[in-house]
């Protein structure tokens, strides 16, 4: 059974980057772009991990992270964040709402799936 | 099947000279023998059952398996408006590649390979031809006989579905 | 800055994307920058501006871009101070910030060119972006982990103790995956703590009870270790210590206090006795990261072409094998079923390889109906979904332009003008919806508006001036609505320079037919035009049915086949106009007879003698197709026919029996329309007789 992973961003270079690496790893990849419509596809669908970025419209992914340990079918779900090097109080942020780990972007591949295979080992 | 253009003599004119002659496979359907440039032929093999596709022109025999290519073959008889072919196992089929497709004529025998002269080769005469003139690109002169050359490209260009009208 | 190790295509791919989206960022970003100067901005604008640069860096900085990244990291850190309510946006501020907008446009202009700015490029804007920053200075470099480099084998001893709290648990992180992962670093031995664990009717299914003492022997930094545990040093009691190798000589472990939590700490090492190197099977780290290859497309699709070569001669020689042998061999069998079955996977797994998301031919759109609405004032919304559905990548490279017409045509002649949609009760913003699905062995592209839908009367007034139906003429409603696929056809009352004479449907229509597949459309007028593409996914292999009609053989795909049956003569009704209806539990189902369609001889013609083949098409519609008998189920490998003949109405492709004949496979999708045709022309005089095969 393949993984199933979730990228959240509003950046599409950013998940075309995240995606390709996730799929060529053999994931499958769901995208959305922004909290907002994570929310939405995670209502209905099971994944087995999510990667966020933290600055997007509608639903920013701190907020994203706080809404889907709250309740619903994820509270258990590892949850990556993507943040950028100066971004450590936003890191901090973003583990406090619950997250599991953090990727610093911009990210080589291999960092990607390291951590991805840190998180959510098959 | 192919065989190799004879060089000409001497070496400055070999190019000159090699494009004067040209290679033809004969063949016979009815009475009449044409030919058809050796260059477009892949394969010749013997008649065998087709599998129809629907709603065809007449002349349109169906497809055959060629080593897993799926092969159209057309009645040539029945393409000059002559009837169609009752086929027999000693019928013949060539393959050709024409305009980037592999496609089967079906005719009655092979007879001969003809390497001939660019010169030799004769424009149609304004006489009744057996078949319509469009189809033919020159006449051959081989021993007593004519054999008509045929320009593949314009015998099936406007081949398509039943309701279009076929030139006789 | 190291860029990321994708292939240099997928790289010009995503710097494609890359670029497109900076050119809607900046867009966005000037019309932002705009609302500010204009005293109209707010908060969202300033969010958005930041947005924008943080994307621009982020992609930039995957690129390589560095004075871009370098420029834009000052620039957002502004631009957070702002949003944050750290600083005040005044004139000198916004003056700046216009200022960097415009050096930022540039410097994003050089990389599309790819040249390199040069280093003072836009000093002056940076300097006084730093200067509003309150002297913070130059951007901090990004702070990066250097890659440790290896060591030289010393086999070092750690003393893990490791005792997580509830709230590592409610972060997802998981104690077992860091155990694991410490395992790739060594030789690990664990031990856990059971003390705390109270009885069973005490637990508290979220708290956390257990801990856990290892010892690590590696070859691996401190850091290495502390590594595993990065994400949650916050979340748990955590001890990493050096101790010697020999027990006799061990440092002082740092006592665990369960109150306060304990950064990861290194005793002062003893300095590790040099014992002989032993391969410790350690992999310093050594995460199960895949990689990817770039192929040669040539080479795969040899590959995809020699599998389909290896399904074909499985099942003739399956074929073979139960012809010449007793029924009863079932260890044969099973062998050759076990055969089949690898062969299938094997196929699968080639297939997928060419598979890609649509998402690179969807990701135009958005951007071609803002372009296009711009053109033609009008108010157009796009919505996609499905992006990720996969296919061909032969199919892609094809789609891109048939649905770019679609999604121009839509926003040029589906959606009307806003005062028009605002007359009509309608909201100004139009809606173009483009989605794409899985359906059986197809995949279905909607692209559906919520404008005026198409105008019968009209289509059907021109389509007689232009002489493509003769006057008079009785057309049903579906029928009008396909005359927009005919070729020259055009009702756009002013010619546009936007999509031209207005249609291109025709070439769609060609384009997706070359594909093996279909366009369909379904229109309200007053509310919208809907257009289908149903396209094979050209997997090389179909689940087919392979039924009998005649002296010949169909191939039916499978998925669409819901039943077989055969009528009694009371269950079939003629319809007025012609064709016949099979009722079946209380549904009538139209009836299609393959031999009469395809024009075969001596093939059962009254359906009572023969079965009906009840399949379900792509909008959901049935379809009770006659033939003579089933064969049997077959795994299909499609060979084209198109490559050496034109499209033949009612087949979608052909494939090769295990005895070697062609059968032909029919595109069910095209059954009602060529039946409609049939049964209303006038019966044909029976075609001239075949010639048999005879004997010589």
């Amino acid at each position: 059974m393949k993984r199933k992973i979730l990228t959240v961003d509003d950046s599409k270079t950013m998940r075309d980057m995240v995606s390709y690496t996730l799929k060529g790893a053999g994931f499958e990849v769901l995208e959305a772009e922004d909290g907002l419509k994570a929310l939405g596809l995670l209502a209905t669908t099971r994944v087995d991990l999510i990667i966020t970025d933290i600055n997007m419209p509608n639903m920013d992914g701190v907020t994203l992270v706080k809404r889907l340990r709250a309740s619903g079918g994820h509270m258990s779900t590892p949850i990556l964040i993507l943040t950028t090097e100066s971004g450590d109080d936003k890191k901090a942020g973003g583990k406090a709402a619950g997250a599991t780990g953090w990727i610093v972007k911009p990210f080589a591949p291999e960092k990607l799936l390291s951590v991805v295979n840190k998180v959510c080992p098959a | 099947m192919a065989e190799p253009q004879d060089p000409s003599s001497t070496g400055t004119d070999a190019g000159a000279a090699a494009a004067q002659t040209r290679q033809f496979i004969s063949f016979r359907v009815g009475d009449d023998e044409f030919a058809i440039d050796i260059m477009a032929v892949r394969e010749i093999k013997g008649w065998t059952e087709t599998t129809i596709l629907p709603n065809q022109q007449e002349y349109m025999l169906g497809v055959l398996n060629l080593r897993g290519t799926i092969v159209p073959i057309f009645d040539l008889r029945c393409r000059f408006g002559l009837g169609l072919t009752t086929a027999t196992r000693s019928h013949v089929v060539i393959i050709v590649a024409i305009g980037g497709r592999i496609l089967g004529l079906l005719v009655d025998a092979v007879s001969d390979i003809l390497t001939v002269n660019a010169a030799d080769i004769r424009p149609v005469p304004d006489v009744d031809q057996p078949v319509d003139s469009a189809f033919l690109a020159g006449i051959i002169a081989v021993g007593d006989s004519m054999v008509v050359l045929l320009s593949l490209e314009n015998l099936f260009s406007h081949h398509g579905p039943a309701d279009t009208a076929v030139a006789a | 800055m190291p860029t990321p190790t994708f292939g240099s295509d997928e790289l010009a791919q995503f710097r494609k994307t890359f670029f497109e989206e900076c050119t809607e960022l900046l867009a966005d970003l000037e019309e932002r920058l705009g609302a500010l100067a204009a005293f109209s901005g707010d908060i969202e604008s300033l969010n958005a501006i930041f947005r924008a640069v943080h994307s621009v860096k982020a992609g930039a900085g995957a690129f390589g871009y560095s004075v871009l990244v370098g420029f834009a990291h000052r620039f957002e850190a502004l631009l957070d101070r702002l949003r944050d309510g750290k600083a005040d946006l005044d004139e000198r501020t916004l003056a700046a910030l216009v200022a960097a907008a415009d050096v930022f446009s540039a410097l994003i202009d050089l990389a599309r060119q790819d040249e390199t700015p040069a280093d003072d490029f836009g000093a002056d804007v940076a300097e006084e972006l730093a200067a509003l920053l309150d002297g913070d200075g130059p951007a901090r470099p990004a702070a990066r982990v250097a890659s440790e480099a290896p060591e030289a084998s010393a086999e070092r001893i750690y003393r893990i103790v490791f005792r997580p709290n509830a709230e590592l648990f409610r972060h997802a992180n998981e104690p077992l995956y860091l155990i694991r992962e410490l395992k790739t670093l060594g030789t690990l031995t664990v031990d856990c703590d059971l003390s705390r664990l109270p009885p069973f009717e005490a637990l508290n299914v979220d708290d956390a009870y257990l801990s856990w003492t290892m010892t690590l022997q590696a070859e691996c930094r401190p850091a290495a270790v502390a590594e595993v545990f990065e994400f949650v040093d916050d979340e748990c009691e955590l001890t990493i210590e050096e101790i010697a190798a020999t027990p006799a000589v061990q440092a002082e472990a740092v006592a665990v206090t369960p109150a306060a939590p304990a950064p990861a700490a290194r005793a002062t090492p003893t300095p590790a006795p040099a014992t002989a190197a032993r391969t410790s099977g350690a992999t310093a780290g050594k995460s199960a990261a895949m990689s990817s290859i770039r192929v040669d497309l040539a080479r795969v699709d040899r590959l995809v072409n020699m599998v389909g070569e290896l399904v074909i001669a499985q099942a003739m020689l399956a074929q073979q094998f139960v012809e010449s042998h007793d029924r009863e061999d079932s260890a044969g069998l099973q062998g050759f079923e076990h055969l089949a079955g690898l062969t299938r996977e094997l196929q699968e797994c080639v297939m997928a390889i060419r598979m890609q998301p649509l998402k690179s031919v969807f990701s135009r759109m958005p951007r071609l109906v803002r372009d296009v609405s711009h053109k033609t004032g009008k108010e157009v919304r796009l919505e996609m979904a499905g992006e990720q559905t996969e296919v061909d990548k032969t199919v892609i490279e094809e789609l891109a332009d048939p649905l770019t017409h679609m999604i121009r045509n839509a926003v040029d002649h589906g959606i009307e003008d806003t005062a028009a949609r605002l007359a009509a009760g309608k909201p100004a913003e139009g809606v173009i919806r483009l989605s794409a699905q899985h359906a059986g062995s197809n995949i279905l592209i909607h692209v559906e508006d919520d404008g005026a839908g198409l105008n019968r009367d009209r289509l059907l007034d021109k389509a007689i001036e232009k002489g493509i139906v003769p006057p008079g003429a009785k057309l049903s409603g579906e029928e009008i609505d396909e005359l927009i696929f005919a070729p020259g056809f055009s009702t756009a009352a002013a010619v546009t320079d936007v999509s031209g004479r207005g249609v291109g449907m025709d070439v769609v229509r060609r384009n997706i037919m070359a594909l093996g597949g279909r366009v369909q459309v379904v229109s309200t007028l007053g509310r919208g035009t809907r257009f289908t593409l149903v396209i094979p996914l050209t997997l090389a292999v179909l689940d087919g049915m392979v039924v009998a009609v005649g002296w010949e053989k169909y191939i039916l795909p499978l998925t669409s086949i819901v039943e077989s049956f055969r009528p009694d003569r009371g269950q079939i009704r003629s319809v007025p106009g012609g064709g016949e209806v099979a009722s079946i539990r209380g549904e009538f189902v139209r009836l299609v007879h393959l031999a009469r369609l395809f024009g075969v001889h001596e093939a059962v013609d009254d359906p009572s003698q023969g079965l009906v083949v009840l399949i379900e098409l792509a909008n959901g519609s049935k379809l009770g197709i006659v033939v003579d008998e089933l064969i049997g189920q077959q795994q299909v490998v499609i060979k084209s026919l198109q490559d050496n003949h034109d499209p033949v109405p009612g087949i979608s492709g052909a494939t090769i029996l295990g005895n070697g004949r062609v059968a032909l496979i029919v595109d069910i999708e095209e059954l009602t329309r060529l039946n409609d045709r049939s049964d209303r022309a006038a019966r044909r005089a029976d075609a001239p007789p075949r010639p048999l095969l005879v004997n010589a």
